[in-house]
């Protein structure tokens, strides 16, 4: 299709266009993706073979000291006076293999069996009570186990970096440069090595609560660990991908599968029209208190920002304390004499369903609210002026100027937002509790997440192989949807994320 | 023409006027039921038959079972520290990535837009374990860690601001001698107000609004409650009859300080949340 055809059809007309040349240019894309792994893995092969194999160069090329150091970290560095990297690099071998010794190589040793002593009950005759033999505690193998893991992998990381430091040192040397003094090491930190001073704390936090966890929970989805091994009682090992056939239905237990179906399609529809919803409404609001000669226009947005402010947990407890069966709602409806029977607005499936996602609506539509106004005092009033003296009406004005100028600005935005929606766990915990229950699935309700599902089997049946799973499932899923948003920046377009 | 622009006028004054009842409606209910005096979960009327302020007093004065001050307070210090800590966090590492160039880094910056989606307290389990192996479980210090602990890995709304301010006052200032920790403090910091704001304002609320965690970390420890925790305890199945009311009144003395804060600082939310593409 010429350029000019498509320039000259309509909106919804390119818009199809654009998509039909996506989909068309999408075989070839994921072709060409598989067909770039065994060349992305060669090259990846051979940058890692490279990196080896120049690291071991420096064992011929350096001098005895640097050779020293291979053995003994930081040797070539005190040698060639710098105490202050020297004694840092020695310190840090002397405190690993202590480490290692008395901690490390327990633990990775039982890494592969999660522990193979049961804790033992032994009568006291003497006391008249039980006493317990200390046995194997598989949580506490398989946590200190994976530190012991990444402390090594840090260790491997700090004594490459010390070998090359003690290189470059003797070349320093030999080109007369002179070592530099520790405050001199100190003042890079606020210099050009302010990065690793401003790195340091936010990453050590980020490792400690949200990798290792992250990688502790994808460990135990391996496992059986659940209610009946249950450490320190009981003891816990490796399945495979047991956990994993059991949800998708591919076990002995078809319950599991059906529920994770049940649960997953709602959780989709759910995210889908909470966050359509929220956007189209609180958008259209927007527009509504923006209209000229609508006054108060602070007023009514106040209004409405009110319930942003109000915090989740105290406005949908009492919520569902007013849509009980016997709640206020019902009690007055009846007494109008509207209805007869109280309306189950959280105890019929499918009733409970529409009920959390009007709620919901109240909960999310002053969001988006106040985002759009934001936006729409920011759209040039020469715009809309120019464009009504060119006779168009307002529904053109808004279908041309105001939706392509909010769609564009909140586009992320409206991903986040279904992303969050996923993972909304407030709005139906709080609301519903994912109930009500049934017997057509495992431990879930009709209006269960994932996320809240994983989370009443955490707390309840405390069956954490399985919650795992569905956690790591979820996170698969939100990863998928984000990666859509970010996949521009993070691939293509350089210059928005430099 | 004029007469259909009034009529439309008249319907958006009435679509709008019906849309805030519905929305101040459930608030309204919170703070009457607040200051009723009959007991009860549910009443059978609309409005209350005669108020009184009991139910904020005895929140303060009955103690024994439900400490609300306490509560109160724990929530007052873990939200000022993890919002100072988070703010820190966030600020370091959005700065490392915006201004300073070093191997790795747009390694971690992909690392840290991943590790993001994941939902926190998914891993919560894993999070109790490692604080119960170093001994903090129960204790607001564990609270104020987890809460500030993943916080960086939000860095890219603080970062795309300070990718707009310009790099020239950098340089000038680094041409003048200064070191980056300096031109960190002095000129950049000073500049980012509106961000600062944000993140403060984010960090500062979650406390407050947030249950699950704090129900993980803090199991039966009543003493170190936050308010969100402590008033559900009012609503238990046991203690809605009696304590319903003083929930209420409760959740009035919570969410009075949260509306105030965001009614002046929403200027910065829409900011913050649109990116900075929203100027005035």
């Amino acid at each position: 299709m010429a350029d000019l055809d498509y320039l000259s059809a309509s909106a919804l007309k390119r818009a199809r266009i654009r998509f039909c040349r996506w989909a068309k240019s999408l075989p070839g894309r994921i072709g060409s993706f598989f067909a770039s792994i065994p060349r992305r893995i060669a090259g990846g092969t051979a940058r890692i073979a490279s990196a080896v194999g120049s690291f071991f160069r420096i064992f011929i090329r350096g001098d005895a000291f640097t050779k020293l150091s291979f053995f003994i970290m930081g040797a070539g560095c005190l040698r060639r006076r710098r105490f202050f990297t020297g004694a840092f690099y020695l310190l840090a071998q002397i405190l690993f293999w202590i480490f290692f010794a008395s901690f490390g190589i327990v633990y990775i040793g039982k890494l592969s069996t999660l522990g193979t002593e049961t804790q033992g009950e032994i009568w006291n005759d003497e006391l008249g009570i039980f006493e317990y033999t200390k046995g194997d505690n598989s949580m506490l193998v398989l946590l200190y186990g994976i530190v012991s893991v990444i402390v090594c992998a840090l260790y491997v990381w700090v004594y490459v970096s010390s070998v090359r430091a003690s290189y470059r040192a003797e070349r320093e040397a030999k080109e007369g440069i002179r070592p530099p003094t520790v405050r001199e090491g100190l003042t890079s930190l606020a210099n050009e090595n302010f990065h690793k001073t401003l790195l340091f704390l936010p990453t050590l936090a980020v490792v400690i609560f949200t990798v290792l966890p992250l990688v502790f929970m994808i460990a135990i989805s391996f496992t059986n660990y659940d209610r009946f091994h249950m450490p320190p009682g009981n003891l816990f090992t490796w399945v495979g991908l047991e956990n994993f056939r059991a949800i998708f239905g591919l076990s002995d237990t078809p319950l599991l599968g059906k529920t994770f179906g049940g649960i997953l399609s709602w959780t989709l529809i759910w995210a889908f029209f909470a966050t359509i919803t929220n956007y189209v409404l609180g958008m259209l609001l927007a527009i509504l208190i923006n209209k000229k000669g609508i006054r108060p226009k602070k007023l009514f947005r106040t209004v409405f920002v009110l319930t942003i402010a109000v915090p989740q947990f105290v406005s949908l407890m009492f919520m569902r304390n007013l849509l009980a069966d016997h709640g206020l709602v019902n009690v007055l409806l009846q007494q109008i004499g509207l209805i007869e029977e109280p309306i189950r607005f959280l105890t019929d499936g499918t009733l409970a369903k529409i009920t959390v996602l009007l709620v919901n609506m109240w909960v999310g539509i002053p969001y988006s609210m106040l985002i759009t106004t934001g936006i729409l005092m920011n759209i040039p009033e020469d715009l809309y002026e120019a464009s009504r003296i060119d006779g168009a009406s307002p529904m053109m004005q808004f279908r041309k100027i105001t939706l392509p100028y909010v769609l564009f600005i909140t586009t992320p935005y409206l991903i986040t937002q279904f992303v969050g929606n996923i993972n909304n766990f407030n709005v139906i915990w709080l609301l519903s509790g994912g109930g009500p229950m049934t017997g057509d699935y495992y431990q879930g309700g009709r209006t269960d997440l994932l996320i809240t599902w994983l989370y009443r089997i955490t707390t309840g049946e405390q069956n954490y192989k399985l919650a795992s799973v569905i956690g790591i499932i979820t996170f698969v899923i939100c990863a998928a949807f984000s990666l859509i948003v970010y996949s521009r920046s993070l691939s293509g377009k350089e210059g928005d994320f430099q | 023409m004029k007469r259909r622009k009034i009529a439309a006028n008249v319907l958006i004054y009435a679509i709008l006027i019906l849309l805030a009842v519905i929305w101040v409606a459930p608030i309204f209910f919170l703070v009457i039921h607040s200051f009723r005096a009959e007991p009860g979960a549910t009443v059978q009327y609309l409005l209350p038959k005669s108020l009184t302020i009991d139910n904020y007093t005895r929140l303060f004065t009955e103690t024994e079972l439900f400490n609300f001050p306490r509560w109160y307070k724990n929530t007052l210090i873990v939200s000022v520290a993890s919002c100072l800590l988070s703010t820190l966090y966030v600020l370091m590492i959005s700065y490392a990535f915006s201004r300073l160039r070093f191997r790795g880094r747009s390694g971690m910056m992909k690392a840290g837009l991943i590790l993001n989606m994941f939902p926190g307290f998914m891993s919560m389990i894993a999070v109790y374990f490692i604080l119960k192996a170093v001994g903090l479980t129960q204790s607001l210090l564990a609270l104020v860690l987890v809460y500030s602990g993943s916080s960086a890995l939000t860095y890219y709304i603080a970062k795309g601001f300070f990718d707009t301010i310009p790099t020239a006052l950098d340089e000038a200032a680094h041409i003048d001698g200064a070191s980056r920790a300096t031109i960190f403090w002095r000129i950049t910091l000073p500049l980012s107000k509106p961000i600062i704001v944000y993140t403060v304002l984010m960090a500062f609320m979650a406390p407050w609004m947030d249950y699950i965690f704090a129900s993980v970390i803090m199991k039966d420890n009543y003493d170190n409650y936050t308010v969100a925790l402590g008033l559900f305890q009012l609503i238990s199945r046991e203690n809605i009859y009696h304590y319903f009311t003083r929930f209420c009144a409760g959740a009035v003395l919570v969410a009075v300080p949260i509306a105030l804060l965001f009614l002046f600082m929403q200027k910065y939310y829409v900011e913050g949340v649109t990116g900075g593409a929203v100027k005035g």
